[in-house]
């Protein structure tokens, strides 16, 4: 049975100057002591900028400090409050209650990302896979050893990747993904893309090596361009995009 | 797979209804790829009757002139003619063609992979099995 709490009984802090409310369904889950997870549900005073977080901050300061939630910048930048708001992943920040055209507003973990409490996930995979495309710069000259010497790039030769280095590590696109929901090796749209994101500088020479580390049974081969990672990438990174192109390499299509 | 993976599991996968046309595209790609690996175990078991002479053989076709067949053979048009165009789509877009090119992307950060080719493409696809099952049912129930 889910607990109802509403801002308007309490003695609030701040004066609550909406007319507006929304039902808000927080998961709460500890997988330390609990079988499974169970909705929390709080009536929510919003304005036509309240974003999800703000509104589960709410719900921290007045009646449940304890629900588990991470956040850092509130500006869709640091990548932190990625979760499922009804049913489709985004960062908590970036979403405005308005914007959902909903009455009840529900926020879960983001899927498949193992749960550390409640809302917030483990990121430990998504690191890792990430650090396994290489996602830095190869060269052998790497080390500037003079003034007199840099890595130039034309403004064209930048915008090959720029799109790609946008990335905030959120993990939303591989929340969403449909490899990722069931094929727990598969190396992810967000690794993938920032593959391609190395793959395009024209001062990197690891093309080679990261193609190999990608062509393998887990690797870009299980992307089926469903296209969903790039639906709700909150940074217009297109992983999708990127990973087709470093298909076709692969394929022989691009060179 | 464990519990603690927190996977959306097949029923995540298959769920066509959150990500648009494409997610759509994708779900009945791999529907009709299955439909269409069963139709040809099913065809295989139908064309060994041969070796029981001309009455098994007739006996078994014998199945495919019935309602049920006619309509199990129409469902095997529109597999066959979705997958066949959709997968062109795919093909293309798996080897970089059609998906866009990369530039500094501007709110509301609407992705240049799901482009209206590739949309035009996918609902080509269901026009086209729809299309060519209409006429399948035609054909057949108009004998």
């Amino acid at each position: 049975m889910a607990q109802v709490s509403s801002i308007a009984n309490e003695q609030t802090s701040t004066p609550v100057s909406s007319s507006k409310s929304v039902m808000l369904r927080i998961s709460r889950y500890n997988p330390e002591h609990d079988d499974s997870s169970k909705f929390m549900e709080f009536n929510v005073p919003y304005e036509k900028w309240t974003t999800v977080l703000e509104a589960i901050l709410e719900v921290k300061k007045h009646f449940d400090h304890s629900v588990a939630v991470r956040y850092s910048c509130r500006q869709a930048t640091c990548g932190s409050c990625g979760m499922m708001i009804n049913g489709k992943p985004r960062l908590a920040c970036f979403t405005k209650i308005s914007e959902l055209d909903s009455d009840v507003v529900t926020v879960e973990p983001m899927n498949n990302f193992p749960i550390i409490r409640d809302l917030a996930v483990k990121f430990e995979r998504l690191f890792d896979t990430h650090q396994k495309i290489k996602p830095y710069l190869i060269r052998d000259d790497t080390e500037l050893e003079t003034d007199e010497r840099e890595f130039l790039q034309s403004p064209k030769e930048l915008e090959q990747y720029i799109q790609f280095a946008n990335c905030i590590k959120c993990g939303l696109c591989n929340s969403a993904c449909p490899t990722m929901a069931t094929d727990s090796s598969f190396v992810g749209p967000q690794a993938l893309a920032q593959a391609y994101r190395y793959v395009a500088d024209s001062r990197d020479k690891g093309k080679d090596s990261r193609l190999k580390i990608i062509d393998e049974s887990h690797g870009i081969w299980r992307c089926h361009f469903a296209g969903s990672c790039s639906q709700v990438c909150p940074k217009g990174v297109d992983p999708a995009m990127g990973i087709q192109f470093l298909r076709g390499y692969l394929l022989g299509f691009r060179s | 797979m464990t519990k603690d993976e927190h996977k959306a599991g097949i029923g995540g996968m298959a769920n066509p209804t959150r990500y648009g046309i494409e997610r759509v595209a994708y779900w009945l790609m791999r529907l009709t790829g299955l439909g269409l690996l069963a139709y040809f175990v099913a065809h295989i078991y139908e064309t060994s009757n041969i070796l029981r002479g001309q009455v098994g053989w007739d006996e078994f076709l014998a199945l495919t002139q019935t309602t049920e067949g006619h309509i199990f053979l129409a469902l095997v048009i529109a597999m066959c003619v979705f997958h066949t165009v959709n997968g062109i789509r795919v093909m293309l877009g798996h080897g970089g063609i059609g998906v866009g090119t990369p530039a500094r992307p501007d709110y509301p950060y609407d992705p240049a992979s799901q482009n209206y080719r590739h949309k035009i493409g996918i609902y080509s696809a269901i026009l086209l099995a729809a299309i060519a099952t209409m006429y399948g049912l035609a054909v057949m129930f108009g004998e």
